[in-house]
C-alpha cells in the first residue's frame, strides 16, 4: 500500500515545520490516520482551506516512513463553514472532535460506528438548526456507547436492579440504587435523567422539549462522566460556550456563562490528588451496554 | 554523528522552527569558520531577546520599552487599531505601509483544541483600550484559517454594540493568480459573502 485513498473528517492540525502541518484524520476505511500536509500554510497552496478542522475530505495519501503524506484532497463537505461564523457551534464542535480523538487511541484501526457518528455530529453543528449544547452532550454519550462507556440510565450501574433511580454516581457508571449508592453521587432531577437518555437514543423531540435546567444539569453529568472516563481533562471543554454569552453593561465583559459543573471540578481535584482510576474501568462498569 | 560541542550545536538549531537536520548541519558548519566577531555579534543579540525584550503595555507587541514604537509615535492614527494575532503580523501589516493606524497584538488565536479561550488572549485589554482611548474603528486581521475566523466572529459579536465603534475585517478574498475552479470552499465563501460592487 504505497498510494491509497479514504474519506475522513480533520479532527486536529499541527504545524510542522515553516510550511507544513501534520493532519489527524479519522478516516472511513482506516480509522486514525495521521498525515503531512506539505506547504499547506503558504498562501496559495493547492490544498487551501481544505485541511482545516471540521472538514470533510476526500483524501490521497501516500504511505511514508513515519507519516504519511497527504497528496491530493477534495472537500466533500466544508462542514467548517457553518461552525466557525458562531463562537458556541465552535467551541462546541472542538470538544466534539477532541472526544473523537481521545476516545479513539489507536492509529489505523478501521472505527467506522465513530466515523458515521463524526460525520452526523458536525453535519448537525453546522445545520444550524438543533442546539449546539444538546448536540455535543448526544454526540459524548454516544461516542462513550461506542467505547462501551455507555452511563446506566434506568437500571442500577452496579447491582442491574430496574430502576428508575433518584442518584447518579460517576464513579459507579450512571444510575444506582439506594442499597449500591456510593459516596458523593449526585441526585439529578428526573428530567435531567430522561435527557440524557433521550441524547443517547436520538430522541430528539423528547431532547428538545427538555428545559434548561435539565440540559444544564445533564452537560454536567455528560462531561464529568466522559471526563472520568478519559482521565484526562479534555482542554476544549471547559471553553465550551453552552449559552449565548451576554455582554455585561457595566464592565463591557462578557458575563461568563460558566458551563458546568462543580462535578467536573470536583472529578478534576480528584485527578490531580492521584485519586483517579488506576486502569480505564472501561465496560465493567454498564451492564446491560457491553 | 559528530563530536561533543559540534553535535550540540547542530542538536540546538535542528530543535528550531523550519530547520531539518540538514540545514542544522549547515549552519552549525558556517558558525564554525565564521569570525569570531560575527559569532559575537548573533551571541549577544540571542542574549538580549530574551532579556531585553517585554510586551508593550497597550498594544502587546514586542518592544524595547514600557510601550512600543508605534504606540508611541504621534503621527499614527490612533482612532484606527488593527487586530493581529502575532507580532510577525505587525510586520506582515507594516510592510504593506498601506496601514497608518496602530495595533492590538491578542497573542493567538480562540483554539479550544489547544486550550486557548478568550481569557488566554489580550481581549481583555483591547476592551478596555477601546473604553479608554479615542478609538473609532477597529480592524479585524486575524489569520484566514479556522481557528482565526472564529476568533473574529468572537470579537465582532463582542464589539458589536459600542456605542461610536465601527469594527470591520480584512476583506479574505481569492489569492491572485489562481484559478477559481481551484478555489477551496472556505476561501470562496468568504470571498463571496465579502463581494462588492464595482
Ligand atoms: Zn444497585
Ligand atoms: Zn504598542
Amino acid at each position: 500500500m504505497s498510494l491509497y485513498r479514504d474519506v475522513g473528517v480533520v479532527l486536529r492540525v499541527s504545524k510542522l515545520g515553516e510550511a507544513d502541518r501534520i493532519v489527524t484524520l479519522l478516516t472511513r476505511r482506516y480509522g486514525k490516520v495521521r498525515a503531512v500536509a506539505k506547504g499547506v500554510r503558504r498562501t496559495g497552496s493547492r490544498f487551501g482551506a481544505r485541511l482545516e478542522p471540521f472538514a470533510h475530505v476526500d483524501v490521497q495519501l501516500h504511505t511514508g516512513r513515519t507519516l504519511d503524506v497527504v497528496t491530493q484532497v477534495q472537500t466533500l463537505d466544508a462542514f467548517g463553514v457553518g461552525i466557525v461564523d458562531d463562537y458556541r457551534r465552535y467551541t462546541t464542535a472542538c470538544a466534539a472532535l477532541e472526544t473523537v480523538d481521545r476516545i479513539v487511541t489507536e492509529e489505523r484501526e478501521p472505527v467506522l460506528r465513530m466515523y458515521l457518528l463524526t460525520v452526523g455530529a458536525l453535519r448537525a453543528f453546522s445545520g444550524r438548526v438543533r442546539d449546539p449544547s444538546l448536540v455535543l452532550d448526544s454526540f459524548v454519550l454516544r461516542a462513550m456507547a461506542f467505547a462501551g462507556w455507555s452511563p446506566a440510565l434506568g437500571e442500577c450501574a452496579r447491582c442491574g436492579l430496574a430502576g428508575p433511580h433518584g442518584t447518579f454516581s460517576v464513579i459507579a457508571g450512571g444510575t444506582v440504587c439506594a442499597a449500591c449508592r456510593p459516596a458523593g453521587a449526585v441526585r439529578p432531577a428526573a428530567a435531567t435523567v430522561r435527557l440524557l437518555d433521550a441524547l443517547l437514543n436520538g430522541d430528539w423531540t423528547t431532547a428538545e422539549a427538555s428545559e434548561e435546567a435539565a440540559r444544564g444539569e445533564g452537560s454536567g453529568l455528560v462531561a464529568a462522566h466522559l471526563q472520568w472516563h478519559l482521565e484526562h481533562r479534555l482542554r476544549s471543554l471547559p471553553l465550551v460556550e453552552r449559552h449565548e454569552a451576554t455582554i455585561d453593561r457595566e464592565t463591557r465583559q462578557p458575563e461568563s456563562s460558566n458551563p458546568v459543573p462543580e462535578l467536573i471540578r470536583q472529578r478534576a481535584s480528584a485527578l490531580e490528588e492521584g485519586n483517579g482510576p488506576v486502569s480505564s474501568p472501561g465496560p465493567v462498569n454498564t451492564p446491560g451496554h457491553s | 554523528m559528530y563530536e561533543g560541542p559540534v553535535q550540540d550545536l547542530i542538536d540546538e538549531l535542528g530543535r528550531l522552527p523550519g530547520i531539518g537536520p540538514k540545514g542544522a548541519q549547515r549552519i552549525a558548519f558556517h558558525l564554525l569558520s565564521a569570525e569570531p566577531a560575527d559569532v559575537t555579534r548573533l551571541q549577544d543579540a540571542l542574549q538580549r531577546v530574551k532579556e531585553g525584550v517585554v510586551f508593550c503595555e497597550v498594544c502587546g507587541n514586542v518592544s524595547e520599552r514600557t510601550r512600543c514604537r508605534i504606540c508611541q509615535d504621534t503621527r499614527r492614527d490612533p482612532r484606527l487599531v488593527c487586530v493581529v494575532e502575532e507580532p510577525k503580523d505587525v510586520l506582515a501589516v507594516e510592510r504593506t505601509r498601506e496601514f497608518r493606524g496602530r495595533y492590538h497584538v491578542l497573542g493567538g488565536a480562540l483554539d479550544p483544541l489547544s486550550g486557548v479561550g478568550p481569557d488566554q488572549l489580550r481581549i481583555r485589554d483591547l476592551v478596555s483600550r477601546i473604553g479608554t482611548d479615542e478609538i473609532t474603528e477597529i480592524i479585524i486581521a486575524t489569520d484566514p484559517n479556522t481557528e482565526g475566523e472564529a476568533t473574529a466572529t468572537y470579537l465582532v459579536r463582542l464589539l458589536q454594540d459600542f456605542p461610536g465603534l465601527s469594527v470591520t475585517r480584512l476583506a479574505s478574498g481569492l489569492p491572485m493568480g489562481g484559478d477559481l475552479e481551484f478555489a477551496d470552499e472556505l476561501t470562496l465563501g468568504r470571498a463571496l459573502s465579502g463581494r462588492r460592487s464595482v
